[in-house]
């Protein structure tokens, strides 16, 4: 489940880098539920007007469904309006803002995805992860335009058009020609891989690593390869 | 059962219309009773291929409306008596459409005709979305170049999903490919896209090549449908593909370079 970490409490930068973030993957934030965390912001004794936050959040289609990290006056206002007070925020390491320094106000863990948000969390997560092995199964081809995202892993039988966006929380295998755009482990997965019989992306993406086409060697063009994450970098390699 | 044929592309100016004359007109020829409707309202263009333009009278529009009856706003063709014609309407927009009204003009007219032909405006708003929505059967006419191919790539993303069967969970549109105003001598100097590239591209059942043809642009300014044309190469390769959607045997031609008297001659071929 994301989490918003925040850095700042000027809520119109908030609200940019949100809206920004949720531009890259508008389906995928579509209602999606969300914790904020104000640890980070305490820390650094900046005051923040919870109510408005939820508001902002709202506004811009996320479902607030916690508050963690908050001081006991923030956590009242946020019970006022219905937003569960999670405890755990004590299990992560308090590195966490050092980890990501350029990020700038808000980040969101789902997108960002550096491992050390991957931590289990399970006092913190009322809502059970996805189960892993529910698996979406294509056998028709995915046609520019179209927009597919699977909450597990997804496997396609046919070819991905240029135009067409494939978005999967675990791996993407594609027994055809990949044109479109492919977007593994989107909600941070960094194990998620993508798989492929004929590499001729527009876009492949490994929890928020991504390279365009033209970043792509000659040498994996049109080749049946493998793509995942090592040291925070994509390797293709050839299967 | 009659049968709704969809003519789409997507992108404009590739032989839609003209496609939907010559297809209804070798429908009907074949002996099967067809009508041709033509969605783009506004820019009405399917009459004056028809040659039917005079003789308009009531239109699509107005029968939705019920303002006329269906009967009084199908044109009989001169050439063929198996052939109706719904004109659209030049003064409306397509707005003056809604799915109900298209839905229950086509149930009536799949009560007498064998075949229905729906010729699909350019583009993918509301008027290219009800002429594909009822459909069983997809001509999706592409030109052998980029644009062309992956507009008629994302028409096929719509057809399989926003389409009354696609909502229904029916069984799928059935697709078919008509490469339109292919040369041959412009694919072998690599100025255009040859039909294995579009096919791979597009992974789809090739219905025809329709070569780039005098004959068409002569065909319109008549008012006769190109397949009516039985000498030209277009007019055949027309004829081919209405043989090929009715279940014949037919190699493909048109798809090689023509050779000369001599390299017939001597061309060993």
């Amino acid at each position: 489940m994301p989490v918003l970490v925040l850095a700042s409490n000027d809520l119109i930068t908030i609200e940019q880098q949100l809206q920004e973030k949720i531009q890259q993957a508008p389906e995928f934030f579509k209602n999606s539920p969300l914790v904020f965390d104000l640890h980070e912001l305490n820390s650094l004794d900046l005051d923040i007007d919870v109510t408005k936050l939820i508001n902002t959040i709202r506004k811009l289609g996320l479902l607030p469904i916690g508050i963690r990290g908050g001081l006991a006056r923030q956590n009242q206002q946020a019970l006022e309006l219905g937003i569960p007070v999670h405890s755990g925020h004590g299990s992560r390491d308090s590195g966490h803002a050092a980890s990501q320094p350029g990020t700038g106000a808000a980040s969101t863990e789902a997108a960002t995805a550096s491992p050390k948000q991957q931590a289990p969390e399970p006092e913190a997560v009322p809502v059970p992860q996805v189960v892993a092995g529910s698996t979406m199964l294509l056998t028709q081809p995915v046609r520019s335009g179209q927009r597919i995202y699977a909450a597990g892993d997804l496997i396609i039988l046919a070819q991905v058009s240029a135009g067409a966006e494939i978005l999967a929380e675990g791996n993407i295998h594609v027994y055809g020609s990949l044109r479109g755009r492919a977007l593994a482990g989107v909600q941070g997965n960094t194990e998620a891989r993508i798989f492929c019989s004929d590499l001729q992306a527009e876009l492949i993406s490994i929890a928020g690593n991504y390279k365009i086409s033209e970043d792509l060697n000659g040498a994996v063009l049109n080749q049946p390869v493998q793509i995942y994450l090592q040291n925070h970098a994509l390797v293709i390699k050839d299967i | 059962m009659a049968r709704i044929i969809v003519v789409t592309s997507g992108k404009g100016g590739v032989g839609k219309t003209t496609t939907s004359a010559a297809i209804a007109m070798g429908l009907a020829k074949k002996g099967h009773k067809t009508a041709v409707i033509d969605f783009d309202v506004g820019l009405r263009n399917l009459d004056l291929i028809m040659g039917c333009e005079r003789r308009v009278v009531y239109d699509f529009v107005n029968v939705i409306n019920g303002e006329a009856t269906l009967n009084q706003a199908l044109i009989r063709d001169k050439n063929c008596n198996q052939l109706y014609i719904l004109p659209a309407s030049q003064t409306r927009d397509k707005d003056a459409l809604t799915q109900e009204g298209v839905g229950k003009i086509l149930d009536e007219l799949k009560k007498e005709f064998k075949y229905i032909v729906c010729d699909s405006p350019a583009g993918i708003e509301k008027g290219a979305h009800l002429a594909m929505y009822y459909a069983d059967d997809a001509f999706i006419v592409t030109n052998p170049e980029v644009s062309s191919v992956r507009d008629s790539d994302r028409m096929l993303g719509i057809l399989s999903s926003k389409s009354r069967r696609a909502e229904q969970n029916e069984e799928p549109i059935k697709e078919y490919l008509l490469l339109t105003r292919y040369s041959p001598e412009r694919v072998k100097l690599g100025e255009m896209l040859s039909v294995d590239d579009v096919q791979e591209i597009l992974s789809l059942h090739l219905l025809g090549v329709i070569p780039e043809s005098k004959s068409v642009l002569n065909a319109s300014n008549s008012g006769t449908p190109v397949i009516l044309d039985e000498k030209s190469d277009a007019g055949q390769a027309y004829a081919d593909v209405i043989g090929r959607y009715l279940g014949e045997d037919r190699p493909h031609r048109f798809i090689d370079e023509k050779k000369g008297l001599f390299g017939k001659l001597f061309g060993g071929r």
